[in-house]
């Protein structure tokens, strides 16, 4: 069984995203202890784009942080390896094609696996796109994450069924960040994907507040929240740490 | 499968919210590109509406000044809202109407593709916003009252440089918030497909027009076609049906900024390399970690990291030639086309003209050179004259 899969087996999943190097890799570090300490299930480790074409502000802000503070990807994996001294936690990237790309996917995926990430999401790389990555993901052992959009419709059954780790579901249109509410039918794209495998769906995107992550913890299998968390560093910096716990324990305790 | 690919170029890299709505586009082109009645109602607008054929003008004077090729300028700074934008803005916005949108959107660099979208959004009673980098709504402030009088909503976007690139994702942005009633007018041959064959087919009908009228004045085809090169709209209009034809030069006039050995410069080809970015596979100025680079010119419309992956790959083959021309070349070409022909050019089209002026004595009296003037350089007036230290204000 893969890593990813055994992050949906204390309940609903609770599934933090974090901006490496927002404030300092450093802190960033310390966030995944915490969040672990709090009762996250897998973490998303962001490496910041200078253009990420689908997040909103929250984001936005947080990846020029980073990336003015001197973040590298070979800096961020270097972070990685330290973690993996000290948690065995699921951990996936999210990025953007270029970054991974650009840096070769070969090397950049034959890395990450063995620094012992557990997969990779990338929300510029739609199921017609896939391919150049995944099969170098599957050569060596690592999940590519599909993702699902409110607009997916027909498209969820092609998608699910090539799925692997877990299927991400966009929770609303547009990008990331905090929302005050969800409209979208998630529980029939949670069906569909169901119908045409076996597979755990975490709906992200919104998210901010427990009564939502119960609410769509409850139609799937686990919550995503990355600009709620995104907004405590930026606000806190180096002092963030606290703030995150106590956050990312709310949220577990609420979809337990 | 991966779609819309040009050699190893182009391709989908978008998020999963918009792939329906790419797919619905694609289909809907597909349909009404073969539909005579689209094509009928596209060509009466083209003609009645733009002012199309643009004319092809033979520089007498600026032949006889550089003393080499037969020069001939391409007239599209003659079209309605003063560039080859409307070309491409007419198709799309009247294909957007066909497929039931009511909105239009629309990125905008020197702001004439944004004026372009805006005057047909008012031609076709369609809803328009248009996304400009906040540096770029000051460096053409006149275009954005344009916007604004022609009944579109401006966005200033202060993310990331504040330039080209910026707009593009956030109109990207705000597609993925509103794609039911929306259609995203991309300005240039880039993006996810089919936003570059689209606007390519859309901008060919300027290489079929110079053909047609090459043939009629000179009984033969030129010997080189000159482009300015940002995105590459107009470039890929001015190239696409002479493609076939081997011996016609076909040469992209990049925007070297500062020069290329220097930070701030946009030329794509000269200073990029391969990755994948506003969903595109393609050729852009980047860092060794794929973070994209704040480039520069002076020329707002050829600001942009990117180049249309149909570019790249002409490069790749060798079938097209790119060349990076500085701000100072193309300033200087700027006055010398205003002084010699009484044409100003837009200052993206005196790119190509700073090329022109230096390839021109390096070939025959018997050869004929054909430039692009893109669009004209009203736009650009105060902005040059500041260049040249003359504190001029709009």
């Amino acid at each position: 069984m893969s890593n990813i899969r055994k992050a949906f087996e204390n309940g609903k999943a609770f599934i933090p995203f974090i901006t490496c190097g927002d404030p300092s890799l450093e802190i960033t570090e310390q966030l995944v202890y915490a969040a672990e300490e709090a009762g996250a299930d897998l973490v998303e480790l962001g490496i910041p784009f200078s253009d990420p074409t689908a997040e909103g502000p929250v984001i936005q802000a947080a990846n020029i942080r980073a990336l003015s503070g001197g973040v590298t990807t070979d800096k961020i994996f270097d972070m990685v390896r330290r973690i993996r001294k000290n948690t065995q936690i699921p951990m996936v990237f999210m990025t953007y094609a270029n970054v991974v790309f650009s840096y070769g996917t070969e090397k950049f995926v034959k890395t990450a696996a063995e620094i012992g990430m557990d997969g990779i999401i990338l929300p510029d790389v739609p199921f017609e796109e896939k391919e150049e990555f995944d099969t170098v993901c599957k050569a060596h052992g690592l999940d590519l994450i599909s993702l699902i959009a409110p607009t997916s419709h027909e498209r969820i059954t092609q998608i699910a069924k090539e799925a692997n780790g877990f299927v991400y579901c966009v929770s609303s249109m547009g990008v990331t960040g905090v929302r005050s509410e969800i409209s979208s039918d998630i529980g029939s794209m949670v069906a569909l994907v169901k119908a045409a495998k076996d597979i755990p769906c975490a709906v992200g995107f919104g998210i901010s507040t427990p009564e939502q992550a119960k609410k769509m913890a409850d139609l799937s299998d686990g919550a995503i929240v990355g600009s709620a968390i995104v907004k405590l560093c930026g606000a806190y910096g180096k002092d963030c740490v606290p703030y995150v716990r106590e956050y990312i324990r709310s949220m577990k305790d609420a979809i337990r | 499968m991966s779609k819309g690919r040009f050699g190893i170029h182009g391709g989908q890299y978008i998020p999963e919210t918009l792939m329906n709505a790419v797919i619905e586009l694609e289909k809907a082109y597909e349909y009404y590109k073969k539909d005579p009645e689209f094509q009928a109602e596209l060509t009466k607008l083209l003609n009645d509406y733009a002012g199309r054929p643009s004319r092809l003008y033979y520089a007498a004077r600026m032949t006889e000044d550089l003393g080499g090729a037969k020069i001939y300028l391409k007239r599209e700074d003659l079209n309605h809202t003063g560039a080859h934008k409307i070309n491409n803005v007419l198709g799309q916005v009247l294909l957007a109407k066909k497929m039931g949108k009511t909105r239009v959107i629309a990125e905008t660099g020197a702001g004439q593709h944004g004026v372009a979208t805006a005057t047909a959004a008012a031609l076709m009673g369609m809803e328009c916003e248009v996304f400009m980098g906040k540096e770029d709504t000051e460096r053409q402030a006149l275009n954005v009252y344009r916007m604004r009088l022609l009944g579109a909503q401006v966005h200033a976007v202060t993310s990331g440089t504040g330039t080209l690139k910026d707009a593009v994702s956030e109109t990207m942005r705000e597609w993925t918030n509103r794609v039911e009633d929306t259609h995203y007018v991309l300005g240039s041959c880039m993006g996810p497909h089919p936003f570059p064959t689209i606007v390519r087919d859309f901008q060919a009908v300027i290489s079929k027009e110079i053909k047609e009228q090459m043939l009629e004045i000179e009984g033969r085809l030129p010997d080189a076609v000159l482009a300015c090169v940002g995105g590459g709209s107009n470039a890929i209009g001015a190239f696409y049906n002479f493609i076939e034809d081997e011996g016609v030069r076909l040469i992209g006039c990049e925007a070297a900024g500062r020069g290329v050995n220097t930070a701030e410069t946009a030329a794509t080809i000269a200073t990029g390399r391969l990755g994948i970015f506003h969903g595109m596979k393609s050729y852009f100025c980047q860092d060794e970690y794929g973070q994209i680079a704040p480039v520069y010119s002076i020329s707002a419309g050829l600001d942009y990291p990117g180049i249309g992956p149909e570019h790249a790959a002409l490069y790749d083959s060798g079938r097209a030639e790119y060349v990076a021309v500085t701000d100072d070349e193309a300033v200087d070409a700027f006055e010398y086309l205003s002084r010699t022909e009484g044409i100003i050019p837009a200052i993206e089209s005196a790119h190509a003209v700073a090329y022109a002026k230096k390839l021109a004595p390096t070939m025959g009296k018997d050869q004929i050179m054909v430039i692009n003037i893109s669009g004209r350089g009203d736009k650009d007036c105060a902005a040059i004259a500041r260049y040249r230290g003359e504190n001029i204000y709009e």
